[in-house]
C-alpha cells in the first residue's frame, strides 16, 4: 500500500471561506485556484509536486520542516508553500539550483538524526521521509553519527494498537496538531525546547495519557515513529477496499488495508463523508475480533439446552431448524414463532430477515431491538416535521453557532462526531449540554459548556417547555418562519399553553433542579443564534415522555426557524451502526419497510404481490411480548440474527426463563453469546468484512460495506437466511445483496432512487433519494416540511412521582464508554480491554461516604431483580442519589440487576462491611405520552443494550 | 482515556499544603488572559518548584490539557519539577560575564559543590543553575542567590555566598 497513492494536496481545501479566483504562474503553468489557497496546493492543482514533510491536506499549513520553500519572482528570500497564500499574477519557481541545495541540506540535518535501519523499518515502502530524501536526491551526510542525537531514545510501547518510537520522530508536529484539530483531544505534545524537543503524550506514557487511541497522531505521522503495531507484525498492505464500520451511528467509512485476504489495518477514509478521515479507537483499531480463535466456524444443533453441542453441515442446519419450525407451527398456530433483526446486521441482511417472518412464517412477529430507541423519534419528528430521521447530515455541525446536546455523551458513543462538534465549538461556537450526569463534553480542554442544565432525572419535557416560554414571552420566536411554515392554528393552541406561567423556568427550576436564570439564559442563546443545531440520544428517546419530549425539540426547533438549512436542525445520535437501516426496513411487528402500517390494504398489496404470498394484516408479537408469549406456552420458536438479547435485555432471569421455555431457538451470531445458552441451532454468523451490503447511519447516509474476505464459516449472514427461507418452503433468489437492494428500491419510496452503481459513484447517499431528489438529501425540510406545515404539539409535562423504600435508594443508570461497545463481544475480543477491563459502578462522593464506600472498593449491587459485584469509582460526575454503570462485560452481569418494568431502584452494599446503610428509595412510576405507554413495555431494552447504551436510567425510567 | 490498570509511574501525591497553594494560585490566576505562565510562576514562588502531581488539577481549572501544561513547563528552564535546595543560586554564563572570566567560577562552583548546573548539593543546601545575562553587564561576572544580585563576583566572594548558604543554621534539620 503506497501512501503517495492517496492523494494530499498538502494543504486543506479553503475554498468554502475564501473569496474570488486568482490566477497565478507555477512552473510557468497558468494555475486559477481561490484565493487563499495555499501555493503547495495550487502546485499540486497544477500537476506540480512540492516537496514537503509537516505538511498534510487533514492539517492546517505549519511551514516548519523547511523543505517545501519556493521562490517567487520579485520576492526576497524562500517563503514556504504550504503557508503562503496564492495571489493574482504571482510567478512561482517550485524548483531552482538554489532550491535543490536547500532542501538538500535541510534533509541532510534531518537524517543526521535518523537511524538508517531502511530496511527493517516498519515503514519501508511507506514512509515520506525515505521518498523525500529520494526526491531531493540526497547521496550524502557531512556531519556523521558521532555526535548528540537521538537514535537510542526509548520506544514507548505501552499502547496496544501503535508504538512510539521517537529515535525516528522529526519533529514536525503532525502528531500533535492531528490531536489538536481533529481529534480535539489535546494529549500531545512538543516537550522541552531546541535540541530536547520531544514529542511527549504529557508526563507520562501513551497508555497512562489522556490519549484516547483514535489513530489520528499514527495517521498523520509521516515516518515510522508512531506506527500500527500490526504493521509491525505483518508488514506493508498491499490492497485495499473501501468499507463501513460497524460500530455505531456514526457509520465511519474505512480502508480496509490487506494482504492477501488478511486485514493488516483499518484506516480512515479521506473522501468519507459521515467521518471526513477520522475515526475512533473501535472502527481503527477495534477489528481483531472478526478473526479472533472464539468465531464458530461451523454450524450446531442439539435436542435440548441441556445437551452439548453438535456441529453439522449447513445443510442438516437448516433443514433441522426448518423443521423445528414448521413442527411448531403445527401444533402451536402459526403465531408461534417469530424473528429478531439486528441492527448490526446489513440493510440487506435485516430486510431479509422480516421477508422471512412476513412471507415464509406468515405472520409479522418480527422486531428489533433498534425499534426501541428510534420509536420516539420517529413518532416524534414524524408527526411535528413529518419525517421519521434526523433532518441534517454531520458537515451541518460546522455551520452551527450554537449546539445543544440533550440525554447524549457524544465524546464516548459518537466520537467522530464529537470530534467534529468539538471542531466548530474551538472555532467559538457555543454548546448547551441537558444532561444528570457532567459528561466529558461540560468541560473539556479547549472546550467549555456555556451552560449545563444537570436536570433531574426524568425532566427533559419540562425543560423544553421551560425554554420554549422564555423564547415564546421574551419574543424571541421567529413569527415570520413560523407564519410561512407551520399550522397556524395548533401554533395558536400551543403559544397559549406554552405562555402558561406553569411552564416558566421560576415554575419548573425546582422541578428540573436547576436555576431558573440558567433556564433563561440558555433559551436567550439558543433562540438568538444565527444558526442553533440540537443532538440528543438515548438520553431522550429512552424516557416515559421520550415522543413528547422529541416533540418538545421539533417544536422548540421551529419556533426559533432552526430547521431547514445546514447548521440548525434536530438530529437524533444512533446507538449502532445500523439503527436507522434496520428500522427503515420494516424490522417492527406493525410496519413493513418504509415506516408502512401492516394494516394499510395498499401496502399490503403491494408487497404480497412482489413476495408472491398474502401480508398478515394484524401487527405481531414485540420482543417482550414474546417473552410472556413464551412463558405463557404460546410462543415457542425464535430467530435471533445477530442480537444478544440473553445479556443486552434488561431483567435477565425473566429473559432467560422466556427462553428456556421456547422449544426452538436459533442464534446466528459470530461468537457463542449469552442468548446461544438457550438455543438448539446455532447459526455461524459473518463479520462486516465477510459479506457485501450497505449500512444506514443516524444522517440517513446509506454506505456500502464490502466484502474484503469471505465468511470463515462459508455463508454470509443473507446467505443463512436464504437457504432457511429455501428450507421453510418459501424460496428467495439473490446472487448479491445489490438484487435484494434492487427490490428494497423498488417498493419503498424513500430509496427508490437507491442503487449499488449509484452508491459506488457517489461513495454513500442520504435517503430520500428519489426522482425528486436523485442524489438523495444532506438537509431535509428546506423549503418546506415533509409533512408540509409543521405542527406543534403541545407537550405536558408529567412528573414521574417517586415512591420511597428504604431497601431500594439509589438509580441505577447505565451507559457506555469510548473502548467498549455494547454488550462487549466485540471489543472485549480486543487490545481494547487495556483500557476497561472490567465494568465499574460510579456513584457520587456523599453516596460513597454514606456507605463508608471507598474508590476502588468491591460493591454489592441488589434490584429487585437481583444482584452482582462491581469495583466501585468514586466521582463527582454523578450527582447524589443516582449510581452508574457500563454492561461491557457478562461477567458483572449488569442487566442482572436492570428489571423490566424500569424500576430500577437498587441498593448498594460495601461488601468490604457487611452493613448496609440506605437512606430512601426511589421507584418510579410508568407515566407518560400515549406513543410511549404504547411503547413502554420494551422500551428498556434499546438502552440496556440494544443500543448505544448512552441510557441516562434515570431519564429512561419510565 | 485512563486505563484501569495501575498506571505506572504516578507522580507524588501532593501534600495538603501543597494543594492548597494549588487552589490559591489557581484562584489569582485563572481569570487572566494567558492564565498558564502567571499561575506557574505564582506556584513556583510559593513551592520552590511546580510539582508533576500539580498538573491535573491546574489542566482542569484552565480548561488546558495535561499535555499542553506539561509542555510548558518542561519548555521554559526556569520551572522546576521536583524540590530545589533550600539555597537557589544562578551564575550567569552569558557573554559579558564570560568575557570577564565565568567560566572559572563555574568550574569552582561545581567542584566545591560537588555538582553539574541544574542540580543540587548532597547537603541539600544549594541548587545551582545557569542563566544567561542578568541585564548586569557592567558589573560582570554576576549571580542570583535566592533572587538577590550580585555584581562582580570573585572566587572568595562566591565562597562567602556558598558558605552562607551552607551554614544557614538549617543543616541539623536534615
Amino acid at each position: 500500500m503506497d501512501s503517495n497513492k492517496i492523494l494530499d494536496r498538502g494543504t486543506p481545501d479553503r475554498s468554502a471561506r475564501v473569496g474570488a479566483p486568482v490566477t497565478l504562474q507555477i512552473d510557468g503553468v497558468a494555475v486559477t485556484v481561490p484565493a487563499g489557497t495555499s501555493l503547495m496546493r495550487a502546485a499540486h492543482d497544477a500537476g506540480v509536486k512540492v516537496p514537503k514533510l509537516c505538511a498534510t491536506d487533514s492539517l492546517d499549513a505549519f511551514g516548519s520542516c523547511r523543505l517545501c520553500l519556493v521562490e517567487v519572482e520579485g520576492r526576497r528570500g524562500y517563503p514556504a508553500s504550504c503557508t503562503t497564500p496564492c495571489e493574482p499574477g504571482m510567478k512561482v519557481k517550485t524548483q531552482t539550483d538554489k532550491l535543490a541545495k536547500l532542501r538538500r541540506s535541510t534533509m541532510e540535518l534531518y537524517i543526521s538524526d535518523h537511524p538508517l535501519d531502511c530496511l527493517t523499518c516498519p515503514a519501508n515502502g511507506n514512509c515520506e521521509l525515505q521518498d523525500m530524501a529520494g526526491v531531493v536526491g540526497l547521496r550524502e551526510v557531512r556531519y556523521g553519527y558521532q555526535g548528540e542525537n537521538h537514535l537510542a531514545a526509548p520506544k514507548d510501547q505501552s499502547n496496544p494498537y501503535f508504538t512510539f518510537d521517537p529515535s525516528k520522530c522529526i519533529v514536525c508536529s503532525r502528531c500533535v496538531r492531528a490531536c489538536e484539530e481533529i481529534q480535539g483531544t489535546f494529549a500531545l505534545t512538543v516537550q522541552g525546547r531546541g535540541f530536547d524537543s520531544k514529542i511527549a503524550p504529557g508526563p507520562g506514557s501513551f497508555l497512562e495519557s489522556e490519549c484516547v487511541s483514535c489513530g489520528a497522531c499514527v495517521q498523520a505521522c509521516p515516518t515510522a515513529t508512531l506506527m500500527e503495531k500490526s504493521v509491525y507484525d505483518q508488514g506493508q498492505p498491499d490492497h485495499s477496499a473501501i468499507t463501513t464500520c460497524a460500530y455505531c451511528g456514526v457509520g465511519c467509512s474505512f480502508r480496509a488495508e490487506m494482504k492477501g485476504d488478511q486485514v493488516v489495518r483499518m484506516v480512515p477514509h479521506k473522501d468519507g463523508r459521515a467521518n471526513r478521515g477520522h475515526s475512533c479507537v473501535k472502527g481503527r483499531f477495534a477489528f481483531g475480533y472478526a478473526t479472533h480463535k472464539d468465531r464458530i466456524k461451523q454450524p450446531m444443533i442439539r435436542a435440548s439446552i441441556q445437551e452439548p453441542w453438535r456441529e453439522v453441515t449447513w445443510e442438516q442446519a437448516i433443514a433441522h431448524a426448518a423443521s423445528e419450525i414448521r413442527r411448531i407451527q403445527g401444533k402451536y398456530g402459526r403465531g408461534s414463532v417469530g424473528g429478531i433483526t439486528s441492527s448490526r446486521c446489513t440493510n440487506e441482511e435485516t430486510y431479509l430477515v422480516q421477508k422471512l417472518v412476513r412471507a415464509a412464517f406468515g405472520n409479522n412477529n418480527v422486531d428489533t431491538c433498534a425499534r426501541v430507541c428510534h420509536s420516539p423519534t420517529g413518532y416524534g419528528l414524524k408527526t411535528t416535521l413529518g419525517e421519521s430521521a434526523g433532518t441534517q447530515d454531520f458537515d451541518s455541525v460546522m455551520h452551527a453557532d450554537v449546539v445543544v446536546v440533550m440525554g447524549a455523551n457524544p465524546t464516548d458513543a459518537h466520537p467522530v462526531f464529537a470530534s467534529r462538534m468539538k471542531k466548530r465549538l474551538r472555532e467559538g461556537a457555543q454548546l448547551i449540554v441537558i444532561d444528570p450526569r457532567k459528561i466529558d463534553l461540560v468541560d473539556s480542554p479547549h472546550t467549555r459548556a456555556a451552560f449545563h442544565i444537570q436536570l433531574q432525572p426524568g425532566t427533559n419535557v419540562a425543560v423544553m417547555n421551560a425554554l420554549a416560554h422564555v423564547v415564546v414571552t421574551e419574543g424571541l420566536a421567529k413569527v415570520d418562519y413560523v407564519r410561512a411554515r407551520c399550522e397556524l392554528p395548533e401554533f395558536d393552541k400551543w403559544q397559549a399553553f406554552i405562555r402558561d406561567p406553569k411552564n416558566s423556568p421560576e415554575v419548573l427550576g425546582p422541578v428540573i433542579g436547576v436555576p431558573a436564570t440558567t433556564l433563561r439564559d440558555a433559551a436567550r442563546l439558543y433562540a438568538t443564534a444565527r444558526n442553533a443545531a440540537i443532538y440528543y440520544g438515548l438520553g431522550v428517546t429512552e424516557h416515559s415522555q421520550g415522543s413528547t419530549t422529541v416533540m418538545a425539540i421539533a417544536n422548540l426547533a421551529m419556533l426559533t426557524g432552526n430547521l431547514g438549512r445546514p447548521g440548525v436542525g434536530v438530529n437524533p445520535l444512533r446507538g449502532q451502526n445500523n439503527v436507522q437501516g434496520s428500522c427503515d426496513m420494516g424490522s417492527f411487528p406493525h410496519e413493513l419497510p418504509g415506516y408502512r402500517h401492516v394494516s394499510d390494504p395498499t401496502v399490503r398489496e403491494l408487497f404480497g404481490q412482489s413476495w408472491g404470498v398474502p401480508i398478515d394484516d394484524e401487527p405481531g408479537l414485540r420482543i417482550p411480548n414474546m417473552f410472556d408469549a413464551a412463558l405463557d406456552g404460546s410462543f415457542k420458536a425464535l430467530y435471533v440474527q445477530g442480537e444478544d438479547i440473553a445479556q443486552s435485555d434488561p431483567d435477565t432471569h425473566h429473559v432467560q426463563a422466556a427462553l428456556t421455555a421456547m422449544e426452538c431457538v436459533i442464534v446466528q451470531d459470530l461468537f457463542i453469546n449469552e442468548t446461544a445458552k438457550y438455543a438448539h441451532v446455532f447459526l455461524p454468523g459473518a463479520s462486516f468484512l465477510e459479506k457485501d451490503g450497505t449500512f444506514t447511519n443516524a444522517e440517513r447516509r446509506i454506505s456500502r460495506v464490502r466484502r474484503v474476505m469471505p465468511p470463515l464459516a462459508g455463508l454470509a449472514d443473507w446467505e443463512a437466511t436464504m437457504a432457511l427461507a429455501k428450507a421453510l418452503g418459501y424460496p428467495m433468489h439473490y446472487d448479491h445483496p445489490s438484487q435484494i437492494m434492487a427490490e428494497i428500491a423498488a417498493l419503498t419510496p424513500t430509496f427508490t432512487g437507491v442503487t449499488y452503481d449509484k452508491i459506488d459513484q457517489l461513495g454513500s447517499i442520504q435517503w430520500p433519494c428519489n426522482d425528486q431528489a436523485p442524489t438523495g438529501t444532506p438537509v431535509m425540510h428546506v423549503d418546506q416540511f415533509v409533512r408540509g406545515k409543521g405542527r406543534f404539539v403541545i407537550t405536558e409535562y408529567v412528573a414521574t412521582p417517586e415512591r420511597t423504600s428504604r431497601k431500594f435508594p439509589l438509580i441505577l443508570t447505565t451507559g457506555r464508554i469510548l473502548s467498549q461497545y455494547n454488550v462487549g463481544a466485540q471489543t472485549r475480543r480486543t487490545a481494547n480491554t487495556a483500557w476497561h477491563a472490567a465494568d465499574v459502578l460510579e456513584l457520587h462522593p456523599h453516596d460513597a461516604e454514606a456507605r463508608g464506600i471507598r474508590d476502588g472498593d468491591r460493591v454489592e449491587v441488589e434490584s429487585r431483580a437481583g444482584k452482582t459485584v462491581l469495583r466501585a469509582e468514586v466521582t463527582e460526575r454523578m450527582q447524589p442519589g443516582v449510581v452508574y454503570t457500563t454492561f461491557h462485560h457478562p461477567e458483572s452481569g449488569a442487566n442482572v440487576v436492570t428489571t423490566e418494568n424500569s424500576d430500577w431502584a437498587t441498593i448498594v452494599r460495601n461488601t468490604r462491611s457487611p452493613r448496609c446503610r440506605s437512606a430512601r428509595c426511589w421507584c418510579r412510576r410508568r407515566r407518560g405520552s400515549r406513543s410511549s405507554r404504547r411503547l413502554r413495555s420494551s422500551r428498556r431494552r434499546c438502552c440496556r443494550g440494544g443500543s448505544d447504551g448512552r441510557a441516562e436510567a434515570g431519564q429512561d425510567v419510565q | 482515556m485512563q486505563p484501569t490498570a495501575d498506571p505506572g509511574a504516578t507522580p507524588v501525591p501532593l501534600t495538603a499544603a501543597q494543594r492548597a497553594a494549588i487552589d490559591v494560585a489557581i484562584a489569582a490566576c485563572r481569570d487572566l488572559p494567558g492564565a498558564l505562565l502567571p499561575l506557574l510562576h505564582k506556584l513556583q514562588e510559593q513551592l520552590g518548584y511546580v510539582p508533576p502531581a500539580s498538573i491535573p488539577p491546574i489542566a482542569k481549572a484552565l480548561g488546558l490539557s495535561q499535555a499542553d501544561v506539561h509542555g510548558v513547563i518542561t519548555f521554559y528552564h526556569d520551572f522546576r519539577t521536583t524540590p530545589p535546595g533550600r539555597h537557589v543560586v544562578k551564575l550567569c554564563r552569558a557573554e559579558a560575564c564570560q568575557a570577564m572570566g565565568c567560566q572559572r567560577l563555574e568550574q569552582h562552583v561545581q567542584d566545591r559543590l560537588g555538582i553539574t548546573f541544574g542540580q543540587t548539593s548532597a547537603d541539600g543546601a544549594v541548587t545551582l543553575e545557569a542563566v544567561y545575562c542578568l541585564g548586569n553587564c557592567a558589573l560582570s561576572p554576576a549571580l542570583l542567590v535566592d533572587g538577590r544580585l550580585q555584581g562582580r563576583v570573585s572566587k572568595e566572594r562566591l565562597d562567602r555566598v556558598l558558605d552562607t548558604c551552607v551554614h544557614d543554621g538549617k543543616e541539623a534539620q536534615r
